[in-house]
């Protein structure tokens, strides 16, 4: 067989599978549809149904035949669509997270519905923000990085397209559930159990791919953001599985019930709970930095032995530190010592990364002040260090005595999450865009300025007012007064916390105009072809195809 | 030693075992021996499966998300202790498929909170928080009282915790739809029959609707049994430390 005929084989046999897929897919839509007496499922069969539908008639028009036309050494489609689904779903997420900042500011903004009330809604913008945001951005770089790095195309035809479809699936069920009250309560978790078994086979279609592409790769060494991805990838798997495990009421029922109970369930969920921290908004965002910081300042990674002893201790470290979320609880305090001192150690680690991030623009400290899009990253990896060094402290039992249930706590996970996980995706995404649509640059070097200004402004406002209203909130609750009592009752912290909501709030505010910004920004890349201030951008802002030709221009 | 790193470099089937092996530890630690010493699986007198009401309750707190501002875990601290009752034990959660502890207290902590208020003043403070605590945010709830409950909806959900080993007998599975019902109605000829199966269950018409179970109902007996079920005046603190 000639490699063509081979090829069209192959890809004959994808398209079968392809549709083999969609059917089962649209039958069991059907079925739900049809049978579930439960309205929920039924919307959510539909979703699936019509989903797979889409999927098949769209494989039908591309089969076999083109083929042999000309195509692309690399697969970008899928990440072109987890792009655009990254930053829509960034958007949608600060927005819910807004509107409850606000709500907590003004109660009579949950408006006494049930679709609009804060318990149903700040699972949603964590959803939104982390699985949504978060995770098409890490599908994206990772699937972007994984083929630039191996020289290889993505593997599978199909399974690229079905991991980000199936995923953004994975989102709008999870996300519509939360409004209509289904939930299983276990905080980043909250997908019920039909939903974590769909994301279980899109998550295995992950990694088959990515794992794939490393496989099929000519370059003889894995590069290290792919290590990363990889640990992201493998360790999401098993922390997802285990702590989803659960017994439905009912095979056509939204509802189910956890298999395990009370501390064995706490210690799971928040096993699992700081290692969303620690794989998803760390591992896979370390990922992204080691390959776009580097790329964008044209260094290399600042030191490969760090890279190595910081891997893998920052993996093996990270998995020990759950129990620092139930100090002084009913687990047994063994465990919460582990917990406590694995976190102390996991300092190190996460600041060896940092350091090798910041130190990659040794010699090249310059480019903070022209690119504003390295300043991104490079501000990014600041919070990352700021966020690493504020948890370990958190996790001494002293400091969580306070720290633990107040607004500490929120300031800590968004100056990890608006900081680190939202300033590094940005950066990526200003560097993806004209990457992908093979464009000069972006349309304007100006509107990232602003839209860093305006973030940063915002994040400094979000963080500032929780350390306030936290360490506040903690120091009232345990105030004494002269006779020994209580000095307050709990609703006086409650109407103390009513101005620093409000500076949150509008902290929050400034950060959705810039992600406003960018979205316009990196919508006007894609459609013109011109940069309003091209002189103003980096070569490396140009797709790697143009640069030699521009460079000849020069 | 860093040069023999290029075998994981070079494989990517041993760069994934490698990973999975390191990240596999520190949970087989952690969680593992839960599972059986002493403190974590020892029973404590008093404690029960929910009823179907209050279950019911559980359920709907739990769609509404209210663990997201209210955490259900009193910390061994002074002021906590004196602000919230006796730190909770272990035990007290054993029944929670899944476990309610919270992260986060925007309100505050709910685990002995049943008995403090009238079920009036939660029927009011659910319809309207800031008809009684003017400075509160929290939201209202005003749609539990409009929503019935379906008994039928319950033995299965019974059966299913069973499955995952709550101890629900025969008796309570096949009782379960009319003790929805009975505990919601102190008339009721059944009623007596709730609190025989599960002891302190507290029986009352919470929700002001003779007549209707609504989820209200059930929230409010669910709020009202929170933390009454260990009786800490024969609680022996001394003993082993169940925490
Ligand atoms: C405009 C930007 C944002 C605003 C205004 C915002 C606002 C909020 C608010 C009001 C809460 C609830 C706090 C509470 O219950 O006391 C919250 C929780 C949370 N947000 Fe955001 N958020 C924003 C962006 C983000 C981003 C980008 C991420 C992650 C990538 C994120 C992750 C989280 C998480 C994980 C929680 C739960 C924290 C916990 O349970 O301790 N947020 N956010
Ligand atoms: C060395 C690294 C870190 C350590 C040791 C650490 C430690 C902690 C501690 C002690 C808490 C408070 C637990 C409690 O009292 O309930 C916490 C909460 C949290 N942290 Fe971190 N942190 C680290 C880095 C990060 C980073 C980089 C992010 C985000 C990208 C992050 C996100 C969060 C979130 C989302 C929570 C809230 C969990 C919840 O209660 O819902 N952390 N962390």
């Amino acid at each position: 067989m000639t490699a063509i005929e081979e090829r069209e084989e192959t890809s004959a046999f994808s398209d079968a599978l392809a549709v083999l897929g969609a059917a089962l897919g649209t039958i069991l839509g059907l079925y739900l549809v049809a049978f579930s007496p439960d309205p929920v499922m039924k919307f959510h069969g539909a979703l699936l149904g019509g989903t797979s539908v889409l999927g098949a008639l769209y494989v039908l028009t591309q089969l076999t035949g083109n083929q042999t036309a000309a195509r692309e050494f690399y697969h970008d489609g899928p990440i072109k669509f987890a792009a655009i689904a990254s930053v829509f779903w960034g958007i949608a997420g600060f927005i819910v997270g807004d509107i409850i900042a606000w709500q907590m500011a003004f109660p009579w903004l949950n408006f006494d519905l049930p679709w609009t009330s804060f318990g149903r809604l700040r699972p949603l913008h964590t959803s939104a923000v982390i699985f949504a945001f978060g995770g098409n951005a890490l599908i994206a770089t990772s699937f972007y990085v994984v083929q630039r790095t191996s020289k290889a195309r993505l593997f599978g035809r199909w399974s690229p397209w079905f991991v980000v479809i199936g995923y953004n699936l994975f989102i709008v069920i999870a996300g519509t559930g939360y409004i209509l009250g289904v939930t299983q309560s276990k905080e980043y978790a909250e997908p019920e159990w039909y939903a974590d078994l769909w994301l279980t086979v899109v998550w295995v279609a992950y990694l088959v791919v990515f794992a794939g592409t490393l496989m099929k790769r000519k370059e003889p060494h894995i590069y290290v953001a792919n290590w990363f991805y990889l640990a992201f990838i493998l360790t999401i798997a098993m922390l997802h599985i285990v702590n989803n495990l659960a017994v439905p009421v009912s095979f056509a029922g939204t509802k189910s019930y956890i298999l395990f109970s009370g501390v064995q369930d706490a210690m799971t969920q928040w096993w699992y709970g700081h290692n969303a921290v620690g794989f998803f908004l760390t591992a896979g965002f370390l990922g992204m930095m080691y390959y776009f910081i580097p790329k964008r300042a044209e260094r290399p990674v600042y030191s490969y032995r760090l890279s190595i002893v910081h891997f893998w201790s920052l993996i093996f470290l990270y998995i020990w530190a759950g129990p620092h979320h139930l100090h002084y609880t009913a687990l047994p305090d063994w465990a919460q010592t582990l917990g406590a001192t694995f976190s102390i150690m996991l300092w190190m680690p996460s600041w060896g990364g940092m350091i090798n991030g910041l130190m990659t623009l040794s010699g090249a400290w310059d480019k903070l002040r022209t690119d504003p899009v390295i300043r991104m990253m490079v501000v990014s990896v600041a919070f990352y260090g700021m966020s690493t060094f504020e948890g370990p402290l958190m996790s001494l039992k002293a400091v969580n005595s306070l720290s633990h249930y107040t607004d500490w706590t929120i300031g800590h996970v968004h100056s990890g999450a608006l900081g680190w996980v939202g300033m590094i995706s940005f950066g990526a995404l200003y560097c993806l865009f004209p990457w992908l649509w093979k464009r000069r640059g972006l349309y304007s070097m100006r509107l990232v300025e602003w839209h860093f200004w305006l973030s940063t402004i915002g994040i400094l406002l979000y963080i500032t007012a929780m350390w306030v209203s936290g360490i506040l909130q903690g120091l009232m609750w345990r105030a004494y007064d002269e006779l020994g009592f209580l000095k307050y009752s709990f609703v006086e912290t409650v109407d103390a916390m009513h101005i620093p909501y409000i500076i949150r709030a509008s902290g929050g505010l400034l950060f959705i105009i810039g992600a406003l910004i960018m979205a316009y920004n990196l919508w006007r890349t894609v459609r013109s072809e011109v940069s309003v201030d091209a002189e103003s951008q980096p070569l490396v802002a140009a797709a790697p195809a143009l640069r030699s030709t521009l460079a000849a221009a020069e | 030693m860093l040069s023999k790193h290029g075998i994981f470099e070079r494989h990517s089937w041993l760069l994934s075992i490698g990973i999975l092996v390191v990240v596999a530890i520190g949970g087989l630690v952690e969680i593992v021996p839960l599972f059986y010493i002493k403190s974590t699986i020892e029973k404590v007198e008093g404690m029960r499966p929910y009823t179907p009401l209050e279950l019911t309750g559980r359920d709907i707190y739990i769609r509404e998300g209210c663990y997201v501002c209210h955490s259900q875990m009193i910390r061994s601290l002074r002021d906590e202790v004196e602000r919230y009752g006796h730190y909770s034990l272990a035990a007290e959660s054993m029944y929670d498929h899944p476990f309610q502890w919270g992260s986060k207290r925007t309100g505050p902590d709910l685990a002995r909170v049943g008995g403090k208020y009238s079920n009036s003043w939660h029927l009011a403070h659910m319809t309207n928080p800031r008809s009684v605590v003017p400075e509160s945010i929290m939201p209202g709830y005003p749609w539990l009282a409009e929503r019935k409950l379906d008994p039928e909806e319950m033995a299965e959900k019974l059966k299913t915790l069973a499955i995952v080993g709550v101890p629900y007998s025969e008796e309570m599975i096949a009782n379960a739809a009319a003790d929805l019902e009975a505990q919601s109605n102190p008339e009721a000829d059944g009623a007596e029959a709730v609190v025989q199966r599960y002891p302190k269950a507290v029986v009352g018409d919470f929700d002001g609707k003779p007549g209707e179970v609504t989820e209200l109902d059930a929230m409010i007996a669910y709020l009202q049994m929170l933390g009454t079920l260990v009786d800490f005046t024969k609680y022996d603190a001394a003993g082993p430390n169940l925490r």
